[in-house]
């Protein structure tokens, strides 16, 4: 849908903001995910260049000696970019249009029974959030039983991601209009990273709602993003009282540190 | 058995038995690609050494260094045709040939290098406009069918086939029609070269291979349409030249190769200083305004600086110099000297520009990711080898490839 200037009308911008000083790196949002997504594994799973997991917790380090040294874990989803005119690093590149990006919720989506696997989306994503199936899932005996109904699992050639749970939104969705709201309220959609992380570093919501939580967040002097300056504009915020991890996320350079300051 | 009748009228070929010797070891080295082929298309990529930081790896190099090298077909059309050089019908045959090998090889290798390969077709069903890897797919097929076009009549030029008054005229008219054929060959091949450039020119999220550019087209994609039109007259060379060492014979006069050496040459000189100018501001602007700096995209042995050398001197600056110069193109060890330096120096540039755009690290918690094929992925690379050697082979043996052979070798 557009508008009179022919932009498109954007109904929400879904994001996160991270807080990283009280991220543990306890990996909670990951089991989360992969239970609530139907992420498949292998029974090994130590190799994590053909695992799959739509949220990763990377761990960072200043690279300094005791007692200087410190580390940072950083949980990784997928960014969600908007670019340039709405133009994802993945989603322009794909060439049978098996991701999108809604403009009603800022979401990229996959779509798997389109995809064909050529993988192009992955070398363009600099996040590394998305995953190639390497192989057809194979899940523990039973284990069948306890995927989640809302999700379709997904077969071997075809890329999947982190899609902010967006069965959880068109669930959230349909029972706003059932009850007659217009609009779905910040707790009736929430992703599973965000309600399994138990320190509460995970908060989700719509960047653009001044009554959300993430809005005022985002605005934070301490908050930033990942690889900014790529021009990807990820949906995916941080927040740190660390001033090292805010240049590092940025592959600030020394002289370029010393010049800002 | 004796295959006289096919072999064309005054020209000598080496006895049956021979041939089919040759042929049988290159169909054994052909079968083990096609098993691997399969290997994969029934196992899936699992079969490979590839990953998720390596999606792009062996088989994507292998494309773009077989599409480029075989653009010596489109740009030797394009001169023979509507510039004008008619000597260059001596060897236009013979580059169509290559170009249709290396064309059929790309599209094999895409379709195995696919997750899905059922589902292949959606890249023109369900189109993305945006995406070059689009464009590459709807110029690679529509050239692959010029291609073929321009190889039917060399089959139907074939002695036993050419008695058959159909095939004999349909040859004919539809070598009169070849200059629309080469022209609408040289259109497409200038966007799909281009777009194999814009491939990976496009992506904002990998500084090593982003750049700049005019409206949509990085200057990638300019880059890879002239160094396809530089290179591919090389290889065309090259393997003119092997041919004429495995056969023992002269095929095509000097003044012909000379030619197609000497405007390679410009053209490899021009591209070179293109080239550089572009790295210059890639490394001084773009890159740094990413946050990154050159040090940091060779920051291995294997991708250290020496490789941007190697290209740019190795591969451009020495190739060219020799083909421009009337002494080095006439010299035998001079030409091979260039047109070898030559293929690999544009090869190299298609390897960086896929796997050390994936071997960079651009995440600032990352290392470097190095990666090595597995053989099912080395012997399907091999494989459009065995195939081009076979169809040379066989063409060779049954079609007037050669228009000058009879002359340069007449049978006493």
């Amino acid at each position: 849908m557009k508008n009179e200037q022919g932009h498109h009308k954007t109904g929400k911008k879904y994001g996160m903001v991270i807080d990283l000083d009280k991220c543990t790196g306890c990996g909670a949002c990951m089991v989360a995910c992969m239970a609530e997504n139907n992420v498949p594994f292998k029974e090994d799973e130590t190799n994590k260049l053909d695992n799959i997991m739509w949220m990763r917790v990377y761990r960072m380090s200043n690279g300094k000696p005791f007692p200087d040294a410190d580390i940072c874990y950083i949980p990784r989803p997928c960014m969600h970019c908007e670019a340039k005119h709405g133009h994802s690093p993945c989603v322009s590149v794909c060439p049978a249009t098996a991701t999108d990006y809604s403009h009603e919720t800022g979401i990229v989506s996959q779509i798997y029974t389109r995809c064909f696997g050529c993988r192009y989306c992955m070398a363009a994503c600099p996040y590394h959030a998305r995953y190639f199936n390497w192989w057809d899932p194979v899940w523990p005996e039973g284990m069948k039983n306890y995927l989640s109904p809302d999700v379709s699992p997904r077969m071997r050639g075809v890329v999947e991601k982190c899609s902010f749970c967006f069965h959880r939104y068109q669930l959230a969705k349909d029972k706003a209009l059932t009850a007659g709201h217009r609009e779905i309220e910040e707790s009736a959609y929430q992703t599973a990273c965000t309600q399994a992380c138990p320190a509460g570093a995970i908060t989700f919501g719509d960047l653009d709602n001044p009554k959300h939580a993430v809005y005022k967040l985002k605005h934070d002097p301490r908050a930033f993003r990942l690889l900014e300056r790529l021009g990807t504009n990820p949906k995916v915020y941080y927040v740190t009282d660390r001033e090292w991890v805010r240049w590092m996320a940025d592959n600030y350079q020394d002289q370029e540190q010393k010049a800002k300051g | 058995m004796d295959d006289s009748a096919l072999i064309p009228k005054g020209v000598k070929r080496c006895p049956f038995r021979q041939f089919a010797l040759w042929i049988g070891i290159a169909g054994i080295v052909l079968l083990w690609g096609v098993y691997a082929m399969f290997l994969c298309w029934f196992k899936g990529l699992n079969q490979t050494n590839m990953n998720d930081a390596y999606g792009f790896a062996l088989w994507i190099w292998a494309d773009l260094a077989v599409i480029a090298v075989g653009g010596g077909a489109f740009f030797s059309g394009f001169l023979r045709y509507l510039v004008g050089k008619d000597e260059l019908k001596n060897i236009i045959n013979y580059a169509v040939l290559i170009g249709f090998i290396c064309y059929s090889s790309a599209l094999l290798i895409l379709a195995i290098d696919v997750g899905q390969p059922l589902r292949a077709w959606f890249i023109f069903w369900h189109a993305n406009v945006h995406s070059m890897l689009t464009e590459v797919a709807f110029c690679l097929s529509c050239y692959f069918a010029v291609l073929t076009i321009e190889y039917i009549p060399l089959i139907l030029e074939n002695r036993q086939i050419n008695k058959v008054p159909f095939f004999h005229n349909l040859a004919h008219n539809m070598h009169e029609i070849m200059a629309i054929f080469a022209a609408t060959g040289a259109f497409l091949s200038f966007f799909h070269q281009g777009s194999l450039g814009g491939v990976a020119g496009v992506l904002f999220g990998r500084p090593f291979s982003y750049r700049e550019g005019v409206l949509i087209w990085p200057w990638a994609f300019f880059l890879f349409t002239w160094s396809a039109a530089a290179y591919g007259p090389c290889f065309t060379i090259l393997i003119t030249k092997i041919t004429e060492v495995i056969t023992g014979k002269k095929l095509v006069k000097d003044n012909v190769i000379e030619l197609l050496a000497k405007i390679s040459g410009w053209m490899i000189i021009t591209y070179t200083a293109a080239k550089l100018i572009d790295t210059i501001y890639w490394a001084a602007v773009t890159a740094p305004s990413m946050g990154f700096t050159i040090d940091h995209f060779f920051g291995t042995s294997i991708y250290g600086i020496w490789i941007l050398g190697a290209e740019l001197i190795l591969g451009g600056i020495a190739p060219g110099l020799i083909l421009i110069s009337e002494k080095g193109r006439k010299s035998p060890f001079g030409l091979w000297v260039a047109v070898i330096f030559g293929v690999i120096g544009v090869s190299l540039n298609r390897w960086v520009m896929v796997l050390q755009t994936m071997a960079v690290p651009v995440l600032p918690f990352e290392e470097w990711y190095l990666y090595i094929p597995s053989w099912q992925e080395v012997a399907t690379t091999v494989l459009p080898v065995a195939y081009g050697v076979i169809l040379i082979m066989i063409s060779y043996r049954y079609m007037p490839i050669f228009p000058q052979e009879q002359e340069l070798n007449p049978i006493d």
